[in-house]
């Protein structure tokens, strides 16, 4: 361990004994190196374990340090830094490693052949092949899904923040929160009993975008009614004391001002959609073949290509590569999404500038 | 152009709570008539009661008659957003649209009751803005947002915004209060030009400002917390401040309580 530098205790009450800039970095680095002396001298195989133990070390041993040197209150904000930052990591470090073996994996047959053909012809065990047809039909399975559920759910919301009072309120708000539960298996089977056992539609990219918008459209709910709100009442007062129509004020006034927000939901809402595998996999049933009606016969989506890749591959390395690669360019889609969605929240963000 | 309004017994609630009571009073057109007395009287609640603008807050309702110019305002019948054009209103706190521009603030009246062609809309912000002594300060910036102002051009940028679709009373809700003395001085020099062509009711905590701006007044008491505001007396501002006719009011503007 290192020896922090002790300042003089006696200068005066405003003053008392500080750890050095470079302590905490230095604890840590400390934390590891014993972790690490650890771990070889007890054959520890895993990693996990080193960096728990180091993280452990880390933490008692800034607190023991810092309680000695400092004083128990200092001691207590360290404890604190130092329990924020490594939970901070533990959260980073599954997601970092996530993204990195995605891509490591994926990158092997990522190219314009794979994005732009289908497995037509193609035996699951057999390389080649590629996810048009899937991209296609998450495209615009998750494209349909949007269209029903973004209007219904942004008027639901300017309902409920703008003229809800009441009982249907209540009732409205409590249904929104139990549609945030439904798992997507159940609006899957949902839609399945309906649409296609009941009413004889057969399988399409239509049938899943009606269970995608019903996982939509609560998301789209809360989130746009979150922003409404944070629209200030003076603002819609202000228009209203101009003569202006309630109408007219929430769609010139209340919804330029919150569309930034809004607009950023609808992403984060599309981007939920856009993985679910269970309802596709009961309404859209997957094909192939390229189909780009989605109202008629099954249709791929990526999800779907993804888990069928792994479960019809008996072990072949190509399939696995597929899935991978499909996996790397369905998180790509996503996040291309949220990157959108935060340039369109900060292209429309009220202006403050001067 | 401008208008008379006449309340007689004005009560107003919100939901179950009374928060003023039987109020009547005459607002003489082409003056300025000044509110004041202790928070929570119910002057704002009062004004707001001018133009229908109460019972946007949920559960606020009126009972009791407003004329303006002979015609009531919560007669059967009367549509709350033509009340609106005809009493227009300043709030307390600077509160421009922030999505738009200056011009697009003055204009936001006129554009958003859905008329005016650009070179007619281009007149109405210019005589608009030079109404509220702002144009020289934004003529060359008409196109920059409204929120990049400071707090006293933001509030005259408000005032524009309220005399822009020609109403013919304006109710300002202590337009000064969030503002500093300079901002104030302007402010109140415009609330001089503009009686001229409005009727204009102003609420205010500041009594040196009653007393500047204000032809008449009227002072607004509670008898006690939780009971519903009262009109204590309206005369002309200056016997409020020399010799009121009631104790109350003398003791409010000397300081002596409130």
């Amino acid at each position: 361990m290192t020896t922090p530098a002790v300042t003089d205790k006696s200068a005066g009450s405003l003053h008392g004994a500080r750890l050095p800039k470079w302590f905490p970095v230095a604890a840590v680095a400390g934390s590891l190196v014993v972790a690490v002396a650890i771990g070889l001298g007890a054959g520890l195989q895993s990693r996990v374990q080193w960096g728990l133990i180091a993280a452990v070390l880390a933490v008692l041993s800034t607190y023991v340090v810092a309680a000695r040197v400092e004083g128990r209150r200092q001691a207590r904000d360290r404890i604190a830094t130092s329990l924020v930052w490594v939970c901070f990591l533990v959260a980073v470090i599954p997601l970092a490693s996530l993204i990195w073996a995605t891509v490591k994996r994926g990158v092997k047959v990522l190219d314009g052949y794979f994005l732009s053909h289908s497995m037509a012809g193609v035996a699951d065990t057999q390389p080649g092949g590629g996810i048009y047809h899937a991209l296609l039909g998450t495209l615009e399975q998750v494209g349909l899904a949007t269209l029903i559920a973004v209007p219904i759910g942004v008027l639901t919301a300017i309902y409920l923040v703008e003229y809800g009072r009441g009982r249907l309120a209540r009732a409205v708000t409590f249904f929104v929160d139990v549609m945030t539960g439904i798992p997507s298996i159940v609006a899957g089977l949902f839609v399945l009993s309906f649409w296609i056992l009941i009413l004889q539609m057969g399988y399409s990219g239509f049938a899943g975008s009606l269970a995608l918008s019903i996982l939509m459209m609560p998301v789209v709910v809360r989130s746009t009614e979150e922003m409404l709100k944070l629209v200030p009442n003076e603002l819609r007062e202000a228009s209203l004391a101009l003569g202006v129509p309630k109408w007219r004020t929430i769609l010139k006034v209340v919804l330029p001002t919150s569309i930034g927000g809004i607009v950023t939901g609808v992403m984060l809402a599309i981007a939920r959609i856009t993985g679910e595998t269970a309802p596709v996999l009961l309404l859209v049933w997957g094909t192939n073949f390229i189909n780009t009606n989605p109202f008629q016969d099954p249709q791929g989506s990526l999800p779907l290509y993804i888990y069928q890749q792994y479960a019809n591959s008996s072990g072949s390395g190509a399939a696995y590569d597929r899935a991978w690669a499909a996996a790397l360019t369905l998180i790509a889609f996503v996040m291309i999404l949220n990157l959108v969605a935060r340039g369109i929240a900060r292209w429309k963000a009220p202006k403050t500038g001067r | 152009m401008a208008k008379r309004i006449d309340v007689s017994g004005l009560t107003a609630y919100y939901g179950s709570h009374k928060a003023i009571e039987d109020i009547s009073m005459t607002v003489e057109p082409r003056s300025v008539t000044a509110f004041i007395g202790p928070s929570g009287c119910g002057k704002s609640t009062f004004l707001r009661t001018l133009n229908r603008m109460h019972e946007v807050t949920p559960g606020g309702r009126v009972e009791g008659k407003v004329l303006l110019d002979d015609e009531d305002l919560y007669g059967t019948g009367v549509d709350p957003v033509s009340v609106r054009r005809e009493v227009g209103m300043v709030f307390q706190r600077p509160n421009p649209f922030p999505t738009m521009s200056i011009f697009d603030n003055v204009a936001a009246g006129l554009r958003l009751n859905g008329t005016h062609r650009k070179s007619e809309l281009n007149d109405i912000v210019e005589r608009s803005l030079k109404g509220a002594n702002l144009w020289n300060e934004v003529k060359d910036r008409l196109n920059k947002p409204g929120s990049g102002l400071s707090g006293g051009q933001q509030q005259r940028l408000c005032i524009a915004r309220a005399i822009a679709v020609e109403p013919k009373v304006l109710l300002m809700d202590e337009p000064c209060s969030a503002l500093d003395p300079i901002s104030t001085l302007a402010i109140e020099d415009l609330i001089g030009e503009l009686k001229e062509r409005f009727t204009i009711v102003i609420v205010t905590h500041n009594m040196q400002q009653a007393a500047r701006v204000s032809d008449r007044t009227a002072f607004f008491n509670l008898s006690a917390v939780g009971q519903p505001g009262r009109l204590i007396e309206i005369d002309d501002t200056e016997r409020i401040f020399s010799n009121p006719s009631v104790q109350a009011t003398e003791d409010y503007i000397s300081g002596r309580f409130g």
